[in-house]
């Protein structure tokens, strides 16, 4: 098996969380992983990215335009800036809640996000949208965003990983206070990206 | 052996933790800091981890380490070794005895630098020998060969990484702590003749590390990590391609869809394995050369051919083939490949190129002060104090360098560490009408600050220093530093004052003021501003990382005019619009209180809990 998967958002969503645990879930598995993404001044609000490379025959952590399985999207700009590195026929998973930058703000814009979900979704066959932002807010945390998008992704099959393989590894990557909760995040996940 | 993922700057830590280091001791600089906070958190008990104050202290306390037989990593960034420049040019000369391995990471794009010098420039400049790894394996093998050939011919070494390496992860294979080697130190033994620096010791040095090097680059041609592959390629039988570190992995991965052609593998760009070299380009009509930040690997292939008369061409960022700036990618390097082997690219991906000139203008998202950032409020206090004055605000390396962006716009120099000192004197002795001030961390004050403030009460110097002490190495990480009472050996010490130092160099207004009382602050600035000579003010609270808030304020709407003074003056991520009015990212807000307390109409407040 190979895959190549980019995740990205805006520094501080949680993306390198997100990239550990499919790292780990791949590990468990025996797959070799590779991953390169964004440390130091750019994770103060800035763009930021992972990509993994899942399979034997891989010496580069970095993946080419063009070539990426799944983009795992936390932002629907940051989705889009990343969508020439998705291969024909690949798969997009983002959440809907935008995060405006200072920039915007300071523009008087009015950035919300949906004209990139709008793109993203004329542009790509394979899209799940999952409203993070509603997700949250029911399940009570603004903190799994990750793990909805996670969920969303395994369930999708593009991740070439099972439920079971990220079930296995929240246990043993992440504080028990939290696993319930997560496991919470990954059953949304799954009925709303039916 | 087992498997670990784990991170470059880890795996090299790893490594050096198995070839028996015995002492660690770096400055944090993005992308190497992960290598000492991983000695510091695997370490057996005996080995000895320090943050220095900066590189070249570090540089020596490791000289004095390697003088008594122990294994020494030396860590920092590209720009750190600038720092370290003094003592390891002459540490050149009078060698070491335990193996010292000089970490320093560079930074192609730059992606988190001011230059995108070479080390392995410095490498040759200095005459000591370079390993730079490709992967992060690589690193971890290479880490220990780098020890046993310091040790063998009695020098330092670089361990020169780049950040894909760095801060590329990657499941890979490593020793069980019943393989580490155990490095008992002999001790340091009096040697006039050896340890004491004169010029008729380095001229007697000076001929052996000619010799030594000669025998290196020999030696290096069959070092199992210069590679020489597909020599007998049948779809390029007369076109190669050169390449090193990180670069490798672009190259190898390339070849994958373009087919085999023959290439060079540099490991180590110095001594230059020339004997190897001289087989590569053997044969060959031309040569694309594949690196990052200077053409090293290029120009020691030109100066071979010549030397050998080989009819060889030799393309790369001096032929300007290959980019000469940047970072280089799986993408550019296709591109230079196709081009070079004559092929034709693979196919696309899912966007076409009339896809990508649809896409909708994307968010702009440089990096910017946290919310709740106590800078911001230091910063803004001075910019409000000193309004319709003329000034010049000195700023300095750090999480404050991003006081640049607007609407805060306080940054109006920065060069490198320490610099805004000078700066602001330099500004202050040729203009003396205008207001200088010089914004320092509290990690840079004690890196690299205080003979600034020295030479400016020394040379009558007019100007303001503000130190911006959030009681951290922010930027980096959040390391220790002298003023946090913490070691990396994980001892409480005596915290070293900024004040006392200031009030001990001699400055008589030296107030410490908590920025977030905005008030005070702006009346501080004033009044420091008004005295003549050398002032400091700094501003005290801790950063929003360390000491986390639960606080988070609201805006009321009922009083809120949407003047968005609060939006246009400080610039918070954590201030946004949302359907035409101004409200408060519950996620980001720290409850900070420097919005509410500029509202001209206090519709900002609350400190409701989530």
């Amino acid at each position: 098996m190979s895959k190549n998967i980019v995740l990205c958002g805006v520094g501080g969503q949680g993306t390198i969380l997100a990239s550990k645990l499919i790292s780990g879930a791949a590990m468990n598995r025996g797959i070799p992983v590779k991953s390169a993404e964004t440390i130091g001044m750019a994770q103060r609000g800035g763009s930021v990215f992972s990509h993994l490379r899942l399979g034997d025959d891989v010496d580069c952590p970095m993946i080419a335009s063009g070539s990426a399985d799944i983009i795992i999207g936390f932002e629907p700009g940051e989705t889009v800036r990343m969508l020439p590195y998705l291969r024909k026929g690949g798969q997009v998973i983002v959440s809907s809640r935008p995060v405006m930058p200072v920039t915007a703000a300071l523009a008087g814009s009015n950035y919300n996000g949906s004209e990139m979900l709008d793109y993203i979704r004329k542009k790509v066959d394979k899209v799940i949208v999952i409203d993070t932002e509603k997700a949250c807010r029911e399940l009570g945390s603004a903190k799994i965003v990750n793990l909805l998008l996670l969920g969303a992704a395994v369930n999708s099959g593009a991740l070439g990983l099972d439920e079971e393989d990220i079930r296995k590894v929240i246990l043993t990557r992440i504080p028990k206070k939290f696993h319930d909760l997560n496991f919470k995040a990954l059953e949304y996940a799954k009925k709303s990206s039916l | 052996m087992h498997q670990e993922f784990l991170m470059g700057n880890e795996a090299i830590a790893m490594g050096a933790i198995a070839a028996g280091v015995n002492l660690v001791a770096g400055y944090p600089g993005t992308p190497s800091t992960e290598v000492l906070e991983t000695v510091a958190k695997r370490r057996p008990q005996d080995t000895y981890v320090e943050w220095s104050i900066n590189e070249k202290t570090a540089m020596e306390v490791g000289a004095g380490a390697a003088y008594t037989g122990a294994r020494v990593m030396v860590t920092m960034k590209q720009v750190g070794l600038n720092v370290a420049t003094d003592p390891l040019m002459s540490l050149e000369y009078i060698g070491v005895k335990g193996g010292m391995v000089v970490l320093v990471a560079d930074d192609p794009g730059p992606i988190s630098s001011q230059t995108e010098q070479d080390t392995r420039h410095f490498s040759r400049f200095s005459k000591l020998p370079c390993f730079d790894p490709s992967t992060v394996q690589e690193a971890y093998e290479m880490v220990q060969d780098a020890f046993e050939y310091s040790e063998k011919y009695r020098t330092p070494v670089f361990l020169r990484s780049t950040t894909r390496v760095s801060h590329g992860y990657a499941s890979i294979d490593v020793k069980d702590e019943e393989d580490y080697k155990k490095n008992t130190p002999e001790g340091f033994i009096k040697d006039t003749k050896r340890w004491v620096i004169f010029p008729k010791l380095s001229y007697q040095a000076h001929i052996n590390i000619e010799a030594r090097n000669v025998e290196l680059a020999k030696e290096f041609s069959s070092y199992d990590k210069n590679l020489l592959l597909n020599m007998e390629s049948k779809a390029f039988p007369k076109k190669g391609i050169a390449t090193g570190g990180f670069n490798y992995t672009y190259v190898s991965e390339t070849l994958k869809t373009l087919g085999d052609a023959r290439f060079l593998k540099v490991s180590t760009p110095h001594p230059f394995p020339e004997e190897l070299a001289v087989k590569f380009l053997t044969g060959l009509d031309e040569v694309i050369c594949i690196e990052e930040l200077d053409p090293v690997i290029e120009r020691e292939l030109i100066y071979i051919a010549g030397k050998y008369q080989l009819p060889v061409k030799i393309y790369g960022k001096l032929t300007l083939d290959v980019k000469n700036s940047g970072e280089n990618s799986l993408d550019s390097v296709m591109g230079n490949l196709t081009k070079f082997l004559g092929v034709n690219p693979p196919e696309t991906g899912a966007l076409s190129e009339d896809d990508k000139a649809e896409m909708p203008e994307l968010p702009v998202r440089p990096p910017v002060l946290c919310a709740g950032c106590p800078h911001r409020a230091s910063f803004y206090a001075v910019k409000q104090a000193m309004k319709g004055k003329k000034t010049l605000f000195a700023g300095d390396i750090g999480c404050y360098t991003m006081g640049n962006a607007m609407p805060l716009d306080m940054v109006d120099t920065c060069l490198c560490m320490g610099a805004g000192l000078g700066i602001a004197q330099g500004v202050d002795h040729i203009e003396p009408d205008t207001s200088c001030f010089a914004f320092v961390g509290d990690s840079t004050f004690f890196a690299a600050a205080i003979p600034g403030v020295i030479n400016a009460v020394y040379n009558q110097a007019d100007m303001t220093l503000v130190v911006l002490d959030n009681s951290t190495t922010a930027m980096t990480g959040h390391q220790p530093h002298p003023g946090t009472g913490q070691t990396m050996m994980g001892d409480v010490v005596n915290k070293v004052s900024i004040e006392k130092i200031l009030k001990g160099i001699g400055l008589e207004f030296v107030e410490t003021v908590d920025p977030l009382d905005y008030k005070k602050s702006v009346e501080t600035v004033k009044s420091a501003a008004a005295l003549p000579g050398v002032k400091a003010i700094i501003f005290k609270s801790p950063c929003i990382a360390i000491v986390k808030s639960d606080k988070c304020l609201a805006v009321d709407n009922d009083k809120c005019i949407n003047c968005r003074k609060c939006i246009r003056e400080i610039g918070c991520p954590a201030l946004i619009i949302r359907d035409d009015k101004v409200v408060i990212d519950d996620s980001l807000c720290t409850g900070c209180g420097l919005c509410s307390q500029i509202c001209p109409v206090g519709a900002i407040g609350g400190d409701h809990h989530e």
